[in-house]
């Protein structure tokens, strides 16, 4: 079947804006899980989240589109931007049906959206704005991404919690296969909002730790729970035939691999679904196990999520049978932000033959055999890397990128 | 090439819970239009909407279960069982590793998100809301996916899962997707189909506000009204429609009861605004001319359009426009009619409630018809099948989205043995 290849990234996370930004960031090891400063959160049990502190909307967006988009919706238009602008494409350049977007968005814009429930509960139905029909929901980075670079291409959004941000690289492939020859794909969040936030503290899934070193350690001894940080990243994916046509000769890496599985229903004793996705995304690619270089992990941050996690890489690697690392120990787990994020921290990892660290996590917590890459970065050959991601509720996606 | 086959069929909307009653209902030309009973609308400019009268009780979801699930997880979940039942699946199920999910929705657990924001946030006055007062179950509320998961708990799926959520045409891709993986050979079955159950005070202002919504409020039962000059917006509906989608080959081979196969699919948008439409409907036009190349028919071939048919001025136009530029002179011949004059929108739903609507009618021989339509719109000069229903044989159905981030959606499907 025909390949599809990576040829641009953008990154806006609380590690950086800008994907040379977050990755010089993340290769440093530097934790940007810090305090909430984008509401008084003092009344709240979780007071640490990683932030994009150094997004400035009003630098990249026009004025006029300020009023009718939430934060997410900005950070994904500006992330869009750059990828292409990485890509070197210039979408009105191109057979306007022949360029696309598919994003994943778990929760919607609801710093917007809660400001409008505001306006209508309190006020009344004519009070709210005339944007609300449009502003919040989760297609909205999809259509506002294809009306700012003219995309007629297929569009499309997927939610399967945090597992979507690779389900949608998928779905692009797919689509570059069906001969869309260029998809934009990825997924933004930014779910810190009090609103949002007591969602989160509900769900009883995010850490109340108070230090930034201790809130979110993946298989560390007592394993602590997750983070609420917004970011994202979106890519483009592309036909080998369409790049080398415009004299792109650089890419990434190719889509090698992919697949998609769902847990057994709550109380089954069957085996959890995340080993058999990263088996079939191996078969997919047609590569063995020794092939892969290094697991860019889900790292839940929850015992349960962590051990099963642990026994499916060390089930298919062999104990410390390979490299592993989580890198959104810094950021905390970005929803369906994070996995598009990871696949990014992937292909850097695979341009620049280094993997980046997991910190916070400096003795991973006995029996869970793995060769985690902890605190500085490891220099290695890389050609082919794995990304995991599950998202709550049972979905498991797995990935294989491999150097062209 | 491995295609996907409908062998099972379920919906719930307004006037009819389970198949049956819908069937009943779209083929009679009645409407379930009515005043809004949820809540009291009547400070809202629109205070009409396409109610179900499904409760989780009648539709046997143990309270339980119905407490953690959103009124559109709960008709999602409903669906599942008909449909399962249906299909007769059950008796030969395949694995669960080779059984997927692909759900549509367009605003996930709406309902419940706004009776929680209610009391949390004291009425709307406090922005700090009260994380004390939340349900635990409020954080499933906020993912959509969660949706898609309660459908794969009830058929016990472990193949790919995913909840589709483009806006109003969720329901059609979201069986677009599934007819993808199964195509790709992901998965042999998927459960695929849309619920949205829109009708909350929030859905309803952001609607009401940007006037996409009809204000007959005097007239509940004939205010949706595709196509006819009078027509000034859509009316807001609920409801859900699930499919077991199969692999052709398999379906046939067990003898299961194929209603309609999926012959192609496509979605394109029109990269123009987030809620208007330009009148051409060439983007429309596009994703039409695809999925009939992919199911490798030509624009004769069709034998009925299920339309968008919203009934907003510009929609209703806007698709005629896209069946006369991808159908030439064929379009003024064939039957074309909104089920949306019947039963409302239901958002990200009713893409799948149509594909049940073009299912039941190559199965049955009957195409609904356009109720409420008595004075065309001289831009709309198609044959809309206005008041009645009609006897037609239907070997191949296009059915149609358009919605709000400029998305447009085209589906092909066809008899058995119609497919090359």
């Amino acid at each position: 079947m025909s390949s599809a290849i990576v040829t641009g990234v953008g990154v806006i996370a609380p590690s950086g804006t800008g994907t040379e930004a977050y990755w010089t960031a993340t290769l440093s090891g530097k934790n940007a899980i810090g305090e909430i400063s984008r509401f008084d959160s003092s009344s709240y049990p979780v007071s640490l989240a990683g932030e994009v502190r150094d997004f400035d909307a009003a630098e990249h967006i026009e004025s006029r589109l300020l009023p009718q988009t939430d934060h997410m919706t900005r950070m994904a238009l500006v992330a869009s931007d750059m990828a292409l602008a990485d890509a070197g494409v210039d979408p009105a350049q191109r057979d306007e049906y022949g360029v696309g977007v598919v994003s994943t968005n778990c929760y919607g814009g609801w710093e917007f959206g809660q400001r409008e429930m505001e306006h209508l509960w309190a006020t009344g139905p004519r009070a709210v704005s005339v944007y609300e029909s449009f502003a919040w929901f989760y297609a909205v980075n999809t259509g506002q991404i294809s009306i700012r670079h003219r995309m007629r291409g297929h569009c499309g959004v997927l939610v399967s919690e945090e597992a979507g941000g690779l389900d949608t690289i998928a779905a692009a492939r797919r689509q570059v296969r069906l001969r869309t020859p260029l998809m934009l794909t990825g997924g933004m969040e930014a779910p810190i909002n009090p609103w949002t936030l007591c969602a989160q503290i509900a769900g009883g899934r995010l850490s109340t730790s108070t230090s930034p070193d201790e809130a979110y350690r993946p298989w560390g001894g007592a394993a602590a729970g997750d983070r609420p940080p917004p970011g994202g990243g979106l890519r483009g994916v592309e036909s080998p035939d369409s790049a080398r046509r415009r004299g792109r000769n650089r890419s990434y890496a190719e889509v090698a691999g992919y697949a998609a599985t769902f847990d057994p229903r709550p109380g089954s004793d069957r085996p959890a679904g995340l080993r058999r996705a990263a088996d079939l995304a191996l078969a997919d690619a047609g590569v063995n196990p020794e092939a892969v270089d290094v697991v860019f992990a889900d790292a839940s941050g929850t015992p349960e999520l962590d051990r099963i996690e642990a026994e499916a890489i060390a089930g298919l690697f062999g104990p410390e049978g390979v490299a592993v690392t989580a890198p959104k120990t810094m950021t905390g787990r970005m929803y369906g932000g994070g996995a598009s994020v990871d696949v990014a921290a992937a292909l850097l990892s695979l341009r620049d033959q280094v993997i980046p660290p997991t910190i916070n996590v400096s003795s991973p917590a006995p029996g869970s055999e793995l060769r985690l890459v902890v605190d500085q970065p490891q220099e290695a050959k890389l050609r082919t890397a794995l990304v995991l991601s599950r998202g709550y509720g049972g979905f498991n996606s797995a990935l294989v990128l491999r150097a062209v | 090439m491995r295609r996907a086959a409908i062998t099972g069929v379920s919906v719930v909307s307004a006037g009819g819970v389970g198949r049956e009653g819908f069937w009943d209902l779209i083929t009679s030309g009645q409407t379930a239009t009515r005043r809004i009973s949820f809540f009291d609308a009547s400070a809202y400019r629109s205070q009409i909407a396409a109610e179900s009268d499904f409760t989780p009780e009648a539709a046997g979801i143990p309270p339980e279960e119905a407490g953690r699930m959103d009124r559109a997880a709960q008709f999602a979940v409903f669906c599942t069982g008909e449909a399962l039942a249906d299909s007769g699946l059950e008796a030969s199920s395949p694995p669960p590793e080779r059984v997927g999910v692909s759900i549509g929705s367009a605003l996930g657990s709406i309902t419940r998100m706004e009776e929680e924001f209610v009391a949390v946030s004291n009425n709307g006055q406090d922005h700090l809301v009260d994380y004390t007062a939340a349900s635990p179950n409020l954080y499933g509320y906020f993912h959509p996916s969660q949706i898609a998961a309660e459908v794969a708990w009830v058929v016990g799926a472990e193949g790919p899962a995913t909840v589709v959520s483009t806006g109003c045409t969720s329901g059609l891709d979201a069986v677009g997707y599934a007819s993808e993986l199964i195509r790709d050979g992901a998965a042999d079955v998927m459960i695929a189909g849309a619920t949205e159950a829109p009708i909350t005070p929030i859905c309803l202002a952001c609607f009401d506000v940007i006037k996409a919504t009809t204000n007959r409020n005097d007239t509940p039962e004939t205010a949706s009204r595709p196509f006819d000059a009078s027509r000034n917006g859509f009316v807001l509906g609920e409801g859900a429609a699930v499919f077991v989608l199969e692999e052709a080959e398999r379906a046939k081979a067990r003898g299961a009861h194929v209603y309609a196969e999926v012959g192609g699919y496509a979605t394109r948008s029109n990269a123009y605004h987030m809620t208007g439409l330009k009148p051409d409907g060439r983007e429309m036009a596009e994703a039409i001319r695809v999925a009939l190349d992919q199911a490798e028919l030509k624009p004769t071939d069709v034998a009925y359009i299920n339309a968008h048919g919203s009934g907003t001025k510009q929609n209703d136009r806007h698709e005629t426009a896209a069946f006369k530029l991808t159908l030439g002179d064929h379009a003024y011949r064939i039957p074309v009619s909104s089920i949306k004059s019947m039963i409302g929108h239901s958002l990200g739903a009713i893409g799948s409630i149509e594909i049940a609507a073009c299912a039941l009618a190559i199965d049955r021989g009957v195409v609904p018809p356009t109720a409420n339509l008595h004075d065309p719109d001289p831009e709309c000069d198609l044959d809309y099948v206005p008041l009645v229903a009609r006897e037609h044989i239907t070997d191949v159905a296009l059915t149609v989205g358009s919605g709000f981030g400029g998305f447009q959606s085209a589906m092909i499907l066809a008899r058995q043995g119609k497919l090359s």
